[in-house]
């Protein structure tokens, strides 16, 4: 038997908080062999991302202990030296990190950044390694490579800091990659160019790859071997067609139940719950189809007509409008009770500001927006704020929505008094109803927000939302940044509050699977427009728009026997809205290709792009 | 870059006229009036309608605002009214020895506490680090005259290493030893400061994704401090100690004092115990002038510290 | 979390704040308790007693108008104190007004604002404080305006920041969608959350005001003799430093005590309230 490139035995890294140490990685164990590519998979807390640090030695060492066996090619890692160390950082092993936008040194350009290792590790002048810097901005795809060599950072977008990135662990032609959520930040049409990249060079390259990631999706597409982590441990282990499709753990289990696969709602017409799986035993309940909550008769609640919002950007001594964005550009679209509307399409194409735009959290630029047959643009203060009642906001981040300062009793009951709704006695006890609805303990109202795990405070938000009894809730990304197994109980949440109380949703969401699964109708947006729309089976199943296409192709899914598919190779990067301050927007048409699914009619810049 | 030169200095000409119009007001606006104040009670009305005429003070507020501008923008200030030399003549004869006096402490202070505010941030949190934590923040506790004083009753009277009074002209030494209480004096609380703003930044710049990724790549932990970390550090440090500016300034009032150094600081305090009236106008709005071009200064630095500054 | 138990845990965090306010707290009950515990009048002069060294009856000596030391020392902490709280607490208010405005409503407003408290901090405290005073007349009220208006732009830029940082949180959004009025998300929402900060700061800014004024007085714009000042202490040492230096020693270590404990104070509660560990509080 060869021996592993990698091979950790026994494994465990403990930190130091108030004075002692807590182990956060337990007893683990694991093999990356000659070429393959291992992913560890696991939530937030898993221990995944600090295994991969304690391997390069990253952790601080006053605050970590690593114990056990890190062995690379048979050389046990920990015992050496720091200045031995120093040599297989970046030489045998090389790493890339979850933020591309702050893992640049913003005052070096990427070209020296790049050359670093070289001059370090080979021992290169520099200018002997900017050129070899230079055939690897092209090996990484960077377009223009030459002429951006020596910019900075700052000039570069996330996608293409990521292919800095690469290039910088590429340029020793290291033993292992580390790829420590290299995706996670990045638009998944982006993501899908840098998956194909990673596993193209591995391949040029023969190198090993430990690729860390929560997504089931990227492991499915990238993985020969998973390992999948659950608080510090190894829960399970194996090939990874086995590990979807006869997974034996019950948290294994419980994890894939909660993941959304594109495509699986095929012949449902309404939004399906997600399976509940018990993480002790891995049973799973059938999950039942969810009501008709919608009156296709009623007057739709909130009617969009030509939305347009816009921001002058300026610049130059007297703060002349040099460029505009146009962050929502004639954006059309009915609401009725009871129905989920999608905002889908990536970051930059107006899905927030859309939303925003119409709770007024920023000043619309044009357009109509009726909300119960009443324009709100013609509202006063107080029309504004009698408004506000009936639509309420969930957002992003569970840990920024809530005022750390105040206890969440107080928070739910602010909104009851201020709008004059209940007395504070009253409004106590309509607190606790409120904690009970969202599946929390009303005696939970005398903690603070930081007393509560993130999908515990995404519930606390959405009873917040719920206090003032809404008609309309706009969920901007609002379980985005939740754990699979979390997300899938929060969106179960919402789906039994729509079906008890009619509520309507505009669900504002980057993650298309999640869309697929809770909405009834789609609207996919690109450039501040909608370029399609209509109901959810027929974009996911008759989608026309080449972006929709390719939106849609993006997509890592969760099934390693679909195979893997190769995207191709292309560079191209997500466009930006700014234009300058004379653009005029081209008139749109659109044809309507069966009842209720409208598409834009696409121009020639559409033609080359493979769907 | 050239927009955001050219933006420094329109705030730059918009800060001055505010400040100019400042002065103008507050020398006019302060209860009493200044003829009153200057030729003292006894003063006859004629005199102190002489004394108006003067001062220029009999004619509307708005031609005086206007006459005041105009004469700031081409260096006329008027006439010192205890020496009756122009103002600017006695602003230059002083100005470079609180030039000098002032960047020799900005070069003691940078010398000292870069080096041992990284020192400082890379030991954090172990004997190195309190020491010079405790030592800084004892340093700019310091009223500078506290620190003069102390600096002439060791050094000067007690060792007699140096003159307790500035001379002025003479040799090389001479010019060194007058210069060295005073810019020590100086140079230290500036390293004081300089040292606490080096270690808080660097401590953040330390803590950043794109040290780590420097790390990863083998870069020699030397080189990620030096190299990585404090050329990002540098845009903060700049920036603060440009704000430290002012306590500089006022600083040196007190060093000039004690150490009895000519300056602006001895010729500002002058002209206030001597009530003289056009030269306090001329001397605010040449401290406005300095922090003006010093605030230049630092912007440009910043500008050529932060490759991301030439977007705006 | 509310102010206080950050601040508790501040202390608790940070053995060199509690250092720094032990000292402070034996200098405000000198100061209190200074009529009671001095020995002499501080304006009391004895003539046969002059430039005299530390003895039983004057245990600093005394000065060139034989007036005992410790007790003008004692008296001249409570002037000290009171200018500086006074001024800190008059900034403290106003600066902090200034900029939760600035930062919250932005835009154009903003940036006349800041732009005039730029060119407030552009000019040397020092300077412009001693020509307030100078131009006013050396009285407790003007020197207190004085050294006040010297601070506000700097709480002005304290305040603002937090407020802009805390503005761009979600929670501030949620409660403008929750149709919160202004007022309300200012004063309750956004001043809880940066209250810590700007009381941290405070505390270093006393400390600053409290070295300004002893610096005016040094330069003979404090209080008016024979009223016992720190400053106007050290202004009349160094007259005579070159036979008698220990009399300006004296009130100079007493304001560097009282500073450093300031300093020390507000420097162990800053690194507690730093917004790095903001997140989790």
């Amino acid at each position: 038997m060869t021996t592993p490139v990698l091979a950790i035995e026994n494994l465990t890294v403990s930190f130091r908080a108030d004075g002692e140490w807590r182990p956060v990685v337990q007893d683990l164990s694991f093999t990356v062999g000659e070429r393959e590519t291992l992913a560890v998979v696991g939530e937030s807390g898993s221990g995944k991302s600090v295994t991969a640090l304690s391997v390069m030695r990253l952790l601080p060492p006053a605050q970590s202990r690593v114990e056990g066996r890190i062995a690379l090619d048979g050389r046990d890692l920990p015992p050496l030296p720091e200045h031995e160390m120093r040599r297989v950082r970046g030489n045998e092993i090389a790493m890339i990190f979850q933020e591309p936008m702050t893992s640049l040194n913003p005052v070096l350009t990427v070209g020296f950044q790049v050359a670093e290792a070289l001059i370090y590790h080979r021992g290169l002048g520099r200018a002997a390694a900017e050129a070899e810097a230079l055939r690897l901005f092209d090996r990484v795809r960077i377009p223009a490579a030459q002429s951006r060599f020596h910019e900075y950072p700052h000039r570069f977008s996330g996608g293409m800091r990521q292919r800095v990135m690469i290039a910088m662990a590429l340029a020793c032609r290291p033993r292992l990659l580390i790829a420590d959520e290299p995706t996670t930040a990045l638009d998944v049409t982006i993501q899908a160019q840098i998956l194909e990249l990673v596993k193209m060079l591995q391949e040029e390259e023969g190198m090993s790859v430990l690729f860390i990631t929560h997504d089931m999706g990227v492991v499915a597409e990238i993985a020969d071997r998973v390992v999948v982590m659950h608080r510090g441990r190894a829960v399970e282990q194996g090939e990874t067609t086995r590990l979807f499709t006869q997974a034996q753990a019950p948290y294994t289990r419980a994890l894939l139940a909660a993941v959304p696969r594109l495509g699986s709602m095929e012949g449902q017409s309404r939004p399906l719950r997600f399976p509940v799986v018990d993480t002790a035993t891995g049973e799973s309940d059938t999950p039942s189809p969810t009501p008709d909550t919608v009156d296709a008769a009623e007057r739709p609640l909130l009617e969009v007509a030509g939305l347009v919002t816009r921001f002058d950007m300026r610049s130059g001594l007297l703060s002349r409008v040099t460029g505009r964005v146009h962050a929502v550009e004639d954006v059309s679209f009915a609401l009725r009770k009871g129905e989920t509307l999608a905002l889908v399409g990536e970051s930059g194409c107006g899905k927030s500001t859309t939303g925003r735009s119409i709770l007024r959290l920023v000043p619309p630029s044009g357009g109509r927006i009726l909300f119960e047959g009443t324009d709100i643009a013609t509202l006063d203060r107080r029309g504004l704020v009698a408004m506000r009642r009936r639509m309420q906001m969930i957002f992003q981040d569970p840990f920024a929505s809530l005022n750390p300062r105040k206890r969440v009793g107080a928070a739910l009951a602010e909104p009851i008094v201020v709008h004059g709704l209940a007395g504070r006695e009253e409004a106590r006890a309509r607190v606790a109803e409120l904690l009970r609805r969202v599946g929390l303990d009303p005696a939970m109202a005398e903690r603070f927000p930081h007393e509560f795990s993130g999908g515990q405070r995404q519930r606390l938000c959405i009873a917040r939302a719920l206090a003032l009894e809404p008609r309309l809730i706009v969920a901007d990304e609002a379980v985005s940044a939740l754990d699979v197994s979390v997300k899938a109980q929060v969106l179960n949440l919402m789906l039994d509050l729509q079906a008890e109380l009619g509520l309507a949703y505009l669900f504002i969401s980057h993650d298309i699977a999640v869309v697929e699964r809770v909405s009834h109708r789609v609207a996919v947006m690109y450039m501040g427009e909608i370029v399609e729309i209509g109901p959810r089976a027929a974009i996911f199943g008759d989608a026309r728009h080449p972006y929709t296409r390719r939106l849609m192709a993006a997509v890592p899914v969760p099934d390693p026997s679909r195979g893997r598919i190769r995207r191709g190779l292309d560079a191209d990067e997500i466009r930006s809205p700014i234009r300058a301050p004379d653009y005029v927007a081209p008139p749109r048409r659109y044809t309507e290709v069966s009842p209720g699914h409208v598409v834009q009619d696409w121009g020639t810049e559409w033609e080359r792009t493979p769907a | 870059m050239s927009t955001f030169i050219a933006r420094r200095c329109a705030f730059a000409l918009v800060t001055l006229w505010a400040v100019l119009t400042l002065v103008f007001f507050i020398v006019r606006v302060v209860p009493g009036d200044p003829a009153q104040v200057i030729l003292g009670e006894q003063a006859t009305a004629d005199a102190i309608a002489a004394m108006r005429t003067r001062l220029g003070l009999d004619r509307p507020l708005g031609v005086q605002y206007v006459e005041f501008l105009w004469g700031a923008l081409r260096g006329d200030w008027g006439v010192s009214l205890v020496t009756g030399r122009p103002v600017v003549q006695e602003v230059l004869a002083v100005l470079p020895w609180t030039i000098e006096l002032t960047l020799a402490a900005l070069v003691i202070g940078a010398a000292a506490g870069i080096p041992l505010g990284v020192w400082a941030a890379v030991n954090r949190n172990r004997a190195t680090d309190y020491v010079i934590r405790l030592a800084s923040l004892l340093g700019l506790s310091f009223p500078a005259f506290v620190s003069g004083i102390l600096l002439l009753i060791f050094f000067a009277i007690q060792l007699r290493w140096a003159p307790v009074m500035s001379t002025q002209g003479g040799s090389f030494s001479a010019w060194l030893g007058a210069l060295a209480l005073p810019a020590i004096n100086l140079g230290l609380i500036m390293a004081a400061y300089i040292t606490r703003v080096t270690r808080s930044a660097m401590l953040e710049v330390l803590g950043e994704d794109y040290v780590r990724t420097a790390r990863a790549k083998g870069v020699p932990w030397r080189a990620v401090v030096w190299r990585h970390a404090l050329r990002n550090a540098l845009i903060p440090i700049i920036t603060i100690v440009g704000l430290y500016l002012g306590v500089l300034i006022g600083n040196s009032v007190l060093t000039e004092i004690v150490f009895n150094r000519p300056g602006l600081g001895k010729l500002i305090v002058g002209a206030l115990n001597q009530r003289d009236y056009t030269l306090l106008q001329g001397m605010m709005v040449i401290y406005t002038f300095v922090v003006i071009i010093v605030n230049l200064l630092t912007d440009l630095a910043y500008g050529a510290a932060d490759p991301r500054v030439k977007l705006k | 979390m509310t102010a206080t138990a950050t601040l508790l845990r501040a202390f608790n965090t940070n053995k060199t704040s509690w250092a720094g306010l032990i000292v402070l707290l034996a200098v405000v009950a000198l100061a209190a308790l200074a009529p009671w515990i001095a020995p002499h009048d501080p304006i009391e002069q004895d003539i046969f007693a002059r430039l005299e060294g530390p003895s039983a009856t004057y245990p600093l000596g005394t000065d060139q108008f034989g007036r005992c030391i410790l007790s003008r020392l004692l008296h001249g902490a409570r002037y000290s104190l009171f200018i500086g709280i006074a001024s800190t607490l008059a900034a403290m208010l106003v600066g902090s007004l200034i900029g939760m405005l600035a930062g919250w409503y932005g835009g154009r407003f903003d940036v006349v604002v800041m732009q005039a408290m730029d060119v407030l901090l552009a000019f040397p405290a020092l300077i412009l404080g001693l020509i307030l005073v100078a131009m006013l007349g050396p009285t407790l009220p003007n020197i207190i305006l004085a050294i006040a208006a010297t601070s506000v732009p700097a709480f002005a830029r304290i305040a603002r920041a937090p407020t802009i940082a805390v503005k761009e949180r979600e929670y501030v959004e949620a409660c403008r969608a929750l149709g919160y009025s202004d007022a309300r998300i200012l004063f309750l929402h956004i001043l809880p959350n940066i209250f810590a900060e700007i009381l941290v700061m405070s505390s270093l800014w006393l400390a600053s005001a409290i070295r300004t004024e002893a610096s005016l007085a040094f330069i003979g714009l404090g209080l008016r003799p024979p009223i016992p000042t720190w400053g106007g202490m050290i202004r009349e040492g160094f007259e005579n430093i070159l036979d008698s230096y220990w009399l300006a020693m004296a009130p100079g270590v007493a304001i560097l005590v009282v500073v450093f404990a300031l300093n020390l104070l507000g420097d162990g509660l800053r690194d507690a309230v730093d917004p790095k560990l903001k997140g989790e509080s």
